[in-house]
Parts: C-alpha cells; structure tokens; sequence
C-alpha cells in the first residue's frame, strides 16, 4: 500500500500475480474450515503457519493460533519442558512474520500474548529488539514492544535512559529515542530520584540537545524536546494566581441596572440588573477546587453565604484557569456604610490543585473596596442603541488610576528563580548564533517571551517586544507555509506589549459619552489575529476588536464583565466560533457584522462548541421543538445565541444572514432590541 | 506520465476515481486476496468516497448491506469479511457504511453497543477483540460507534476520557498506548474521541496544533511524524486534528491540495500516497477526504470528527 512505484503490469507479472492469488485464495479457504472446525492438527497449524508467511495481515489467524496453543497447553500440563517448545514455535512465526512486514500489528500483538505466559526469555527479547531498531529506528512497533519487555523485566528508568542516550549518540536524528528519554526523563525528575534535581538536569539537557539542533537546523527531531525543556525551565508546576478582578488595592462602585444612564462616574463602575458582581481569580494553569473551603472572603456585604464558585469552561470540566463568583451587593438589608472592604484569602487550606496533581500552596490575599451606590431605577435601561464610531474620547487617564486596573502577577515568593533565569539567558546567547535559520528565529522569540514573562524588574520589562515583534515577521517571510502560525504568535506578542504597561495600555482606553463614559478599550485596526493578555484585562466592559483578522473568539470567556463587544469587519466563519462568549453572562451588545458567517462549508470550531454533535448539549425548548428543520440548519447560532441575553445585535454583511435567518435570530432571541441597527417589528 | 502539466492547481479527475472505485470493487487481483481480511475497511472507504463526490446511488445499497449483515458475529460484532473473526475495526465501518446509507434500524443495536462497550478494560481504555490488544484507536472506534449508535451512556465515558489523556505525550501529541510516541493516526483518533465526547479542553491546542503543522514539508505534502516522508493519509489525520482543534490556519492549504492533486492518477483513477506511487482505495478516500476539508469544489462537505459526510451526521446527532 505504501511506497511502490505506479507502472503499468506486464502480462506475465499479471499472470504470476493471478497464480499467486488462486493459491492464496486456497490456502485462505481452506484454513477457514480448519478454524471453524476448530480442528488444530499439527497439519492444520502448519497451514496456519504458511498463510501467515505470505500475509501477516491476515488477523482471523492470528486468533487461529491462539486457540491452537490454548488447546495444545490444556492436553499436555503445566510440565515448563512441553510448554516452552510450544510457546517457542510461536515466537519463531512471529519473527518470520515481522521479516516479511515489521509492522504487523497482529504480529507483534500474539508476541505480547506468548510472552505474557511467563515461560519465554525477556533476553532474547530485548536481542531482537536491537535487531529492529538497527533495522528501523523510528518503529514504534518496536518500540512500544521494548516498554512491555521493560515493564516484565523492571529494567529501571535510568538503565533505559542510558539506552536513549547511546541510540541518541549513536544519530541524533531519531525522534523516537527523544521521545522516549523526555518520558523517562520526566518521571525521574518528577520523583525526585537521585540525580534528578531540575535545576542541575534540565541545563545538562540543553546542552545535549543543542548537538541535534545545531548539527542541522533543519531536522526536527529535537525541536518538541527542546520545547519540552524551555517549558520545565519557565513554568511552576505549582499552580499561582496570576490575576484578580477586582485587584488589589483597588476601588469599584457598584449599582444597579440604571447606573450607566446616571450621573458621571470613573472607571471602576459596575452596574448589573442582579445585583451581583463577578469576583474573578485568573490562575495560570487549569485547576480544581476552587471552592469557599478554599477560597475565603471577609467581607460585609450580606447575602453571600453560600457562595458558588464556578470554573470558566465546558460543562463536562470540573477545572479551569479562571474561577468566578457572584457576589451578592444589594439585599433587603441595607449595610450601614455604604463603603465595603473585601479581603479574599487563599492557599491557607488544601484542595486548589492543578490538572497535572499540584497543589496551590503558597498563601496569597488580596483587599479590594467596593462602593455601593443606590440605583437611579429606571431599569429599562440600554433601550438606547450603542454606537461604535460615535461618541468617544480619548481617556486622559492618570497612572493611578490605570494602576488600579493592574495586578502585579502573585510574587513567586520562594519559588527558585535563579537557575530558570540563568538557563534562559544561557540559552539566548547561544541561539543568537543560529539567528538565520528557522528554528533559531522561532526558538529565540520564544526564549525572549519566556525571559519578559520572567522578568519582574519594571526598569527592564519590555526591553525585548521589538526584536520579537521582529523576530515574527522575518518568519512569515522565510517560512511562509506556516505564516499564519506566526501572525498568531505576533499578536500575541503585540498584545503582551500593549498590555505591558500603564503607558501603553492608556493610548488605547477611550471613553463612550452615551454609556456615562464608560471605559472602552479599543484595538480595533491592528492586524490582530489572536486575542491574548486576558489576564490583565478583566476590568474591560467595552470591547472594540474591529478591522482586524479574528476567526474566534477564544480567550475572552475570562472577560466577565464585558457587556459590549465589537467584532465586525474580522473573519468570523460560524456562530460556534463564539461559543466562548456563552460565559459573558454580561453580554448585551453585539456586533459580527462583516464577517465570513456562512460562507464555509468546514467550520473549524464545530467541536469546540457545546452542542449534540459534541454530547455536550441536547436541552429541548419551544423553539427546537417548533423548528427542527432550521435548528438543524444554524445548529451553532441556535446553541449561542439562546445561552446569551443580548439586547442588540448587528449581523449584517455575512452571507448567512438572509429574510430566513433574521427571522430565526428573533425567535432564538426574543428580548432583542436591535437587530441589524433597527427595531424588529417595524 | 500522467501528472499533467495544465493548470497551476490541478484538477479532481472524480469521475475517473469512481471508475475506479467501482471496478476495484469486483477485482480478483492478488491485492485484494491479500486485503480480503479488511473488506469492510475497504468498503467504508469507497463508498465515503463515492458518497463524497456524490455518487452513492450507483453502487446497489441491497447488495452492500446484505453482504455486511452476513459479516455480523453472535457476539453482535462484525468481521473483515465473511468467515472472519469480529473485531472492533470492522465493526465500526459497518456502521458506519450503514449510517451512510441511512440503514441503522436495521440492526439489532442493542446487541451492537454490547458488543462494544463490552470491550472497555477497567482502567477505561479499550481493547479490539477477545485477544485483548489494547490501542487507542480503539478508544476512538468504541466512542465514535455508539456514538453514531446514540448508545454512549453504554460504556464509562469518564474513565475512557481518561484513559486518552493518560496518552498524551509531553509534545502535545497522542500515542497508542501510555509513553507511546506521537503518531499523526493516534493523534486523529484521540482528539476525534475527545471532541465527541466534548472533552477537547484535555488539549493544549497551541502545543499540539504547532506539532501537527509543522507536518507540511517542503512538497506540500504532510507527514505522520518528525523526520518521515509525506503521505496522502496523512492529509486525513493532520488534517481533521488541525480543524478539530482549530488550527488549520497553521499550514499552507493550497499547497498541500496540490500535492493531494499531483497524487491522482490521471489515467486510470485511483490516488497514491505520493505522486508517481501506485494507487489504492485507502489513499484514494483519504485524498478525497482530504480534499473536501480543504473546501475543494465539487467535494461534499467531510465531518473531521466521524469521517463521515456532514449532511449524515447533522442528521444522526439533531433529530432525537
């Protein structure tokens, strides 16, 4: 099937080749009967055994054999001396097998059934392992063999590290063998097992691996290993915090639903027809456990004893990097004062842990204020349409304020920087010498984000964004294939530099007159193809992404607060890429007009989005049930817009969006107001 | 020679692929002796091919799901072909073919989602037959068959879940087995188990998607692994995880459509796993297949997930 050469036959190939089929055909036909006859004659085991010689595919003798052996072991007793001479047939079969195709599952499989019985050599084995690897080093077949064989012998990890270490020596241009030591390697370093200590290891391991990437840049074999490493050396396995919103040590007002058509306000407003605001914790990995057995907030606000802490993501995860809960601010109890300080404190008990098993131990809190304010009541607020062009200033905003919205990452108190910081460095000088190739590009960039994302002196954070900025644009010339790979990794560079500091980040704040001057964050117009820097965005309610390269929304569930959001003129191709936004509970304010909804027949987040298709949604309703037809039809856009509560909408310029579907939008969103800049019904 | 040398792209020669389809069907050759143990395989393939481009309507539906019944065990799962052994492989393309043909009710498939699930190890991976060989392709056949079935709550999807991420490996890929190497086959089977069950957020789309991409060499093409030559198939299994975890973006479509292109047989039908190789039906699916995740037109609509056309899914997954 693979690898022969396409040519016409000749007549007397044709004629062997149908020879040859007959007699296969015969040989086939008559070991059927053999088998379900369940005659197992030293004369039908034979057959059995030609047939496997021409075709070891041949699985249904495979399972032949099996029963043959299982009935020749239950006549002749456990005596070892009649046992092995059987068992060592069989081994003799499946090495004849594997000489014609070594990559027969059927065959390596009855090889671990034999074995398995417990009365062959291990030795011999890992013999004719040597044989295969010197035969074909990258076969995984072999390979997956000699974990069995070492798992029956309990070779230990470091033996066969060694092992990885001289096939390595040996060419380094054997993924497999990289593979294989970052597996061993991983666990002794995770037990901590003599020898293992990170800080000493993992710089030994970039010495080692530099020989395969140096040698030949363009060999991947040891791009993923060296990955691996850089991620060891920068990531924590203990989860942190890494953000809050509020954040600490800032000032927000909270009020009702009214509260954006009243008097002037700052930044720091929240108004929310629940009366309830999102506190939310932004961790930098996945965890579980968030709970108020872990998390404790002192505060007076009343209401909240039965806090529900939930993870942001698809309903079949228990863990997530971002946690909200909603505090309750107005109860039919007034709180004296109308000034609330709010003290969350966590890590003090277990029970916050990672995916990967790590606990969240070192303690953290954080003091906020909240202000409540009584509500101007008219709550048929927001009937007033939102424009995104009129009506916005530039916010003149003064570093205190802007401080406020900035959490310091959680200090990595006691967590060893220094030899990370070293490693890194070490490994930028020496990829500097490979600037002119691919991976040295790619490795570099990645190196000098690692070494920002490090760096906690604010004099020297953000030295190094232009040369990656750089970096990433010499790479969508000199690899072009992977262009958009490297757009993506350029935004999100570019994001973590806006967001790098006060400064920066002002230039894009503005503020909205018809909203009470509500903050919008604008990065619209910015050739963004990717959203990044979330964590440091959570106090965002306005977001204008427009006239840029965006196909989904990924990333900004974390935005809780975001109640208007401008998504035209990108290229957005379904409703399903913006599943993401079903956790925007806040979400009134639409606009995808102008994008691509409707002209792909492949949607590429068709499983990123919960629905039947993914056994993650079957709800019934009224429209479901009254419309099969078109829920089937817009499934995604169904799924998405009955989980929001928008009040307006703008789905104009998408080819998807005829008399049909607006229609259907309607009845999936009846509380809309705006559709398209008009009022339905009109 | 027959790559031609027309247009920049190149043209689908579909009703040649039909052709040959068709006429592979009734073959005698020593080839299809040899695959005889693999018929249901080779069925599915060409009749999802056909059904691609349109075309299901000429092979005669009485006749396929007649022969697949008669592959069907006591035990409820189904052979390569007549006379052999049941197995799990088999025993999804044969719902699978039915599932095209719109022929579900006619199993028993009460009996069907027992013999799968019945499958399941304790540690929730899953083995192909009686003889316990353990693979997560068989994960992925046992999720993606009842599934289809509608029979998933038969087995403990949680620690079948669970059993996928305990495979993958620390480049973001999938193995067959726990500490086995990435494989571009593994990995299509593992993210295709965890998008039906919802459960891609076990994914490190980014780590993953930048292993994936960084199959395209040079020619266009795609390969399965690190260091190893590109192959049609893998136009199928890079390809649909890539789209699955939304990061096609990362290769360069058009050219790896080309090299699908430049892998037809101009002449006779039939694709190969590259240009100038001898072709079969295996390639000749996967290269369609392909195709149409790469929107070409003239390709029905593929869905990355269950490898079946997406107007049969869409039907199977939202009426009740």
């Amino acid at each position: 099937m693979h690898g022969r050469p396409r040519k016409a036959s000749k007549p007397e190939d044709e004629a062997a080749s149908a020879a040859k089929a007959v007699k296969l055909r015969s040989l086939q036909s008559q070991f059927m009967t053999y088998h379900h006859e369940k005659i197992y004659t030293k004369e039908a085991i034979e057959l059995s055994t030609k047939l496997l010689e021409i075709n070891p595919e041949a699985y249904t003798a495979w399972n032949y054999r099996k029963l043959a052996v299982e009935d020749s072991l239950s006549r002749i007793g456990p005596d070892p001396n009649l046992v092995k001479p059987i068992l060592d047939e069989e081994l003799r079969v499946v090495e004849n097998a594997l000489k014609q195709n070594f990559k027969s599952y059927g065959a390596w499989h009855h090889r671990k059934w034999v074995l398995s019985k417990g009365h062959s050599s291990t030795g011999n084995e890992l013999k004719l392992l040597d044989k295969f690897q010197k035969l074909d080093s990258r076969n995984f077949h072999a390979w997956n063999y000699r974990r069995f064989v070492v798992e029956l012998t309990n070779r230990s990890e470091q033996d066969e590290l060694q092992y990885t270490d001289d096939m390595i020596n040996n060419n380094f241009s054997n993924y497999s063998a990289w593979h294989n030591r970052s597996v061993l390697l991983s666990s002794l370093l995770a037990n901590r097992a003599d020898g293992f200590m990170p800080e000493k290891r993992i710089p030994d391991e970039f010495e080692i691996v530099h020989q395969a990437i140096f040698t030949d840049p363009d060999d991947q074999s040891g791009w993923f290993y060296h990955l691996w490493l850089l991620d060891q050396t920068v990531n924590v396995e203990s989860p942190l915090l890494t953000s809050s919103w509020p954040s600490h040590g800032s000032s927000v007002i909270l009020s009702g639903a009214g509260c954006l058509n009243g008097p002037p306000s700052n930044v720091t407003t929240f108004c929310s027809e629940t009366g309830s605001f999102p506190l939310i914790l932004y961790f930098d990995q996945a965890v579980g456990g968030v709970s108020p057995l872990t998390v404790t907030i002192d505060s007076e606000l009343k209401g909240n004893e039965n806090l529900v802490w939930e993870p942001i993501s698809n309903k079949s995860s228990q863990v997530s990097c971002v946690w909200v809960a909603r505090l309750k601010y107005f109860s039919s109890q007034p709180c004296g004062s109308k000034d609330h300080k709010v003290k969350v404190r966590l890590g003090n008990s277990p029970g916050i842990v990672s995916s990967r098993g790590y606990n969240f131990s070192a303690p953290y809190e954080f003091v906020f204020t909240v202000h409540v304010q009584d509500t101007a009541e008219d709550s048929h607020s927001q009937e007033s349409i939102v424009s995104w062009t009129d009506g916005f200033e530039l916010w003149d905003a003064q570093s205190k304020d802007l401080n406020s919205l900035f959490t310091l990452d959680q200090l990595n108190n006691g967590i060893d920087l220094k030899w990370r910081q070293a490693a890194i460095d070490s490994e930028i000088e020496c990829f500097r010498l490979l600037a002119d190739s691919k991976i040295g590009k790619l490795t570099l960039a990645r190196l000098l984000m690692a070494s920002e994302a490090m760096t906690l002196d604010a004099a020297v954070k953000g030295v190094y964004y232009e040369e990656i900025l750089q970096l990433y644009n010499d790479l969508m010339a000199l690899d072009s294939s992977h262009h958009q790979y490297y757009k993506n990794e350029h935004s999100v560079a570019f994001l973590h530099k806006v967001t790098s500091s006060s400064e920066s980040l002002s230039r894009h704040l503005f503020r909205y007159r018809d909203m009470n001057n509500l903050v919008c964050l604008r990065l619209n117009k910015l050739s963004l193809s990717r959203i990044a820097s979330v964590e440091k965005l959570l106090f965002v309610q306005m977001l204008d992404l427009s006239h840029n390269e965006l196909h989904s929304t990924e990333g900004l569930e974390a935005m809780q607060l975001l109640s208007c959001l401008n998504l035209s003129h990108n290229r957005i191709r379904s409703f399903s890429a913006l599943d993401s936004l079903r956790h925007v509970k806040q979400l009134k304010v639409l606009d995808v007009s102008h994008n691509h909804i409707g002209k792909h027949s492949v949607d590429t987040t068709r499983y990123l989005c919960s629905s039947p298709l993914s056994n993650s949604d079957w709800s019934q309703d009224g429209v479901r049930g009254q419309n099969p037809g078109l829920v089937t039809k817009y499934w995604d856009a169904y799924f998405v817009l009955r989980d929001l509560n928008l009040k307006q909408l703008d789905i104009a310029g998408n080819e998807i969006a005829d008399d049909e579907f607006s229609s259907f939008v309607l009845q999936v969103v009846p509380k809309l107001v705006w559709l398209n800049g008009q009022k339905p019904g009109n | 020679m027959s790559s031609a040398s027309s247009s920049q792209m190149g043209q689908l020669v579909a009703d040649k692929h039909v052709r040959y389809i068709l006429m592979a069907e009734k073959k005698e050759s020593l080839e299809s002796v040899v695959m005889d143990h693999l018929r249901m395989n080779g069925a599915y393939w060409g009749l999802t091919t056909l059904d691609l481009l349109d075309k299901l309507g000429t092979v005669s539906e009485d006749e396929v799901v007649s022969w697949i019944m008669t592959c069907q065990h006591e035990s409820g799962g189904f052979a390569g072909n007549t006379g052999h052994d049941p197995h799990i492989l088999y025993t999804l393309s044969a719902v699978q073919i039915l599932a095209l043909f719109d022929k579900i009710n006619i199993l028993d498939v009460g009996k069907v989602s027992s013999y799968v699930a019945g499958l399941q190890n304790e540690d929730g991976s899953f083995s192909g037959d009686m003889w316990g060989e353990i693979d997560t392709r068989f994960s992925y056949i046992a999720i993606c068959c009842l599934s289809i079935l509608k029979c998933l709550d038969k087995i403990n999807v949680e620690k079948a879940v669970e059993y996928i991420v305990s495979c993958k490996n620390l480049d973001g890929g999938f193995g067959c087995t726990p500490g086995a190497e990435s494989h571009a086959g593994q990995i299509f089977c593992c993210v295709g188990a965890l998008a039906i069950t919802g459960s891609l957020h076990h994914v490190d789309k980014d780590l993953l998607g930048w292993w994936l991409c960084e199959r395209q060499t040079k020619t266009g093409g795609l390969n399965g692994r690190p260091e190893k030559l590109p192959d049609v198939c893998y136009s199928w299994w890079v390809l649909s995880s890539l789209i699955m975890i939304d990061r096609v973006h990362w290769i360069d479509k058009a050219k790896l459509a080309k090299f699908i292109l430049d892998c037809q047989d101009l002449d006779n039908g039939g694709i190969s796993d590259r240009p100038e190789d001898a072709v079969d039906i295996f390639h000749t699916y996967f290269g369609v297949a392909g195709l149409s995740l790469l929107e070409y037109p003239g390709v029905k609509a593929i869905d990355p997930a269950y490898a079946l056309p997406v107007d049969v899914i869409n039907r199977i997954a939202f009426t009740k």
